[in-house]
């Protein structure tokens, strides 16, 4: 079966501290997939190293078979990978019609000329866009104005409008970054049902970084779990949830053996 | 009869929004009235006249602003503009030059503080160096416009005639522009105060180029600058005449450069707000919010702080050669730091982002530097020479420091205009509105009909698998 996406022995270095570590990564298209790892285990690392943000030290990272290292971030959201930010970044002076818009850069096709001049072929698109980002507001659930500043939203509706932004591109992946973090449990659950659709209805291949472990035992098909930068387990969320291993790395030795005992 | 009419007109005033109209229309008369009785021969003796009459000057382009904020129709505030800077304006300035030369120079600023607000307001590039274009667009049309070419290149063929002014307009903002792409390759890359430390050098590399470029080869004649600047042609001067309207060359070419200036601007307005309302504007924007998510969206970081540094370098390419034909004569001191400072300044009095903030922004500062300032040195000296003391503590007034005029606290007022802005009110005087949508266009998707969205404009990139899990 083709890959989406697939790392092989990717290796990224900060000075002495190997932040990730020969990690092999394959992904068939249409599944909803968890990595999960202690705090500092290089989770979010992988993901900048995905979208471009750091360059690999070595390894390869191909996208539907064709290389991404040495592309720019905005090349590689130009070929259909889309994320959210564990630390919501919005552009939190503008609107969330504008945050969405933004998030639909690459689409735009009316060049200067038809700007200046506001030919159809611009105000066509602007509208037709707008449209399509009005109904994304609406599928991400969310309740606030389109011209309301983002900065003046709730958390869990600035988390609704970056999922609207990253969703506003058409990636063909998207890398979701702690989606449910800093949520309670009712948004939490609205929000795993949100990812499902994002895969369902638009047929949008899901990594998702978590620690909600009821999140991650619900939706994902298939887990990995990093620790030091290494890659310690794989497997349907059954299996990594018994593999002493992982125990070991959440909880401690003692609490491995205690498991298997 | 008459009273039935009266009653009519007083309900229709009542009812409509007339009553701005007439607001606005009376703050415009009672300016001009003011302006008018300043304007009487004898007023000048009055004391504090620089004062009272740069106030009464604010004042009437104030009406301007009176006209933006008033709830009216597009169309009745452009009539209202447009015969405020076409009809009133002028006819002031006919009868006093000085006013005509305040708001031209302001207009010059205006577009300026226009373009830099593209880099600065928009996409968030704080660029120290910005005079630098300006002086590009000025030297360009000062060396080619003059004599000077001559001597660099050992021709007689220079000046070229005024007709080739406005061909060099556009060469000027084509040339700013690339000198703006070519600073911003390599300086782009950097961030922050990163940026501000390069530009402000650039800015001040390209003065100090001015000044020394009169060897080997003497383009820009060094210190002692270019002189005599070509002007544009009069070419309506003989429809004029057919007209039966004689006027002077010095009124003309006042009117000239005041009507050219606004004519940049309108054009530097329309452009902005293009801009601004698109694609383009919006990853400026999102450049300056957040650099990595704006990339993460797909922006092209470099390629959009170039365009933004381009658009805002042609601004000031244009105005520096307008500057240079206007002033006759141009030399490296109108380029310093100080001129870079200054549009910022009105930029971040205006409000960083806001178009209308950047205009009353240069134009107040304009206003606080050739009129009020030199104004109150002028008063200060007429008072020296009278010998007039300081009462209270006896101090005679002809032995106040002339390091101490107010014409050389502008840098001082720059200081502790920009301290209180940042305190009281750091959005700015006029502080960018983010665009919302009309609210027809929200209300009236709301009432469409619920369906799953997105669906049909998303076709699924790939058909959906059934769930099964990763390893059986």
């Amino acid at each position: 079966m083709a890959y989406l996406l697939e790392l092989r022995k990717v290796t990224k270095r900060f000075g002495g501290l190997v932040a990730v570590n020969h990690v092999d990564f394959t992904l068939e298209p249409g599944r909803i997939v968890s990595i999960i790892g202690p705090n500092g285990a290089g989770k979010t690392t992988l993901f900048n190293l995905v979208t471009g943000i750091y360059k690999p030290d070595s390894g390869e990272v191909l996208f539907e078979g064709r290389p991404l290292v040495g592309l720019r971030p905005d090349q590689i959201t130009a070929k259909g990978i889309a994320r959210t930010f564990q630390n919501i970044r919005l552009f939190s002076n503008m609107t969330v019609m504008e945050n969405i818009l933004v998030g639909m850069h690459t689409r735009f096709r009316a060049n200067p000329m038809d700007i200046l001049f506001q030919t159809s072929r611009f105000r066509e698109e602007e509208q037709r866009l707008r449209d399509e980002a009005l109904r994304l507001i609406r599928f991400v659930g969310l309740r606030a104005s389109p011209d309301e500043l983002v900065k003046n939203l709730p958390y869990g509706e600035q988390r609704k409008v970056e999922l609207a932004r990253a969703l506003a591109a058409h990636p063909k992946l998207i890398l979701l970054d702690e989606p449910t973090a800093g949520m309670n449990p009712q948004e939490t659950a609205e929000t795993t049902r949100l990812i499902r659709r994002l895969r369902d209805e638009l047929g949008i291949t899901v990594i998702l970084i978590e620690h909600q472990m009821r999140v991650v035992m619900g939706i994902s098909e298939r887990v990995t779990v990093l620790d030091y930068g290494e890659k310690i387990a794989e497997g349907t969320p059954e299996e990594v949830r018994r593999n002493p291993r992982v125990i070991e790395a959440y909880l401690g030795r003692g609490a491995a053996l205690e498991a298997i005992a | 009869m008459i009273r039935a009419k009266a009653v009519e007109w007083i309900a229709r005033i009542r009812n409509g929004r007339s009553i701005y109209l007439i607001g606005v229309l009376v703050y415009i008369v009672a300016a001009l009235l003011l302006m008018n009785w300043l304007g009487q021969p004898g007023m000048r003796g009055v004391a504090w006249y620089p004062l009272i009459s740069a106030l009464a000057f604010a004042a009437f382009l104030g009406s301007l602003l009176v006209i933006y904020y008033a709830p009216m129709a597009g169309a009745v505030k452009a009539l209202l503009s447009l015969a405020i800077l076409l009809v009133l304006l002028p006819l002031l300035g006919v009868r006093n030059p000085f006013l005509l030369e305040i708001a031209t120079q302001a207009g010059i600023f205006a577009a300026m503080a226009i373009g830099l607000n593209i880099v600065v307001g928009f996409a968030g590039l704080l660029d120290l160096g910005y005079v630098a274009f300006y002086a590009v667009g000025a030297y360009l049309w000062a060396i080619f416009g003059s004599p000077q070419a001559n001597i660099a290149f050992g021709t007689n063929r220079f000046p070229l005639e005024p007709e080739w002014f406005f061909l060099f307009l556009f060469l000027a903002v084509g040339v700013a522009a690339l000198t703006g792409i070519l600073l911003g390759l390599p300086v782009l890359r950097v961030r922050g105060d990163y940026l501000a430390i390069i530009t402000l050098a650039f800015g001040e590399v390209i003065r100090v180029i001015a000044n020394n470029l009169d060897k080997p080869i003497n383009l820009t004649n060094g210190p002692q600058g270019i002189r005599p600047v070509q002007r544009p042609p009069l070419f309506f001067k003989p429809w004029l005449q057919s007209l039966g309207i004689r006027a002077d060359d010095p009124v003309l070419y006042a009117l000239y450069f005041y009507l050219l200036v606004l004519l940049v601007i309108g054009f530097a307005i329309w452009l902005a707000r293009r801009l601004e309302n698109s694609w383009v504007g919006r990853a400026w924007t999102a450049i300056r919010e957040d650099e990595l998510a704006a990339q993460a969206m797909g922006i092209p970081l470099v390629r959009m702080k170039l365009a933004a540094f381009a658009t805002g370098a042609s601004f000031a390419g244009a105005m520096g050669m307008i500057f240079a034909a206007k002033q006759y004569f141009i030399n490296p001191e109108s380029f310093t730091f100080m001129e870079s400072i200054g549009i910022l300044v009105m930029v971040i009095l205006g409000g960083m982002g806001s178009i209308p903030g950047s205009i009353v922004g240069a134009v107040l500062l304009t206003i606080l530097n050739l009129q009020i300032l030199k104004g109150l040195s002028q008063m200060l000296n007429t008072l020296r020479q009278a010998g007039v003391v300081i009462p209270l503590i006896n101090f005679p007034l002809s032995q106040w420091p002339t390091q101490l005029e107010p014409a050389k606290y502008e840098r001082l007022v720059f200081g502790i205009l920009l301290v209180l802005m940042m305190i009281l009110r750091p959005q700015g005087l006029i502080p960018e509105q983010r665009h919302r949508m009309e609210l027809a266009e929200a209300i009236g998707r709301e009432k469409e009909p619920e369906r799953l969205p997105i669906e049909e404009e998303l076709p699924p990139v790939v058909s959906a698998p059934e769930v099964k899990p990763a390893r059986d």
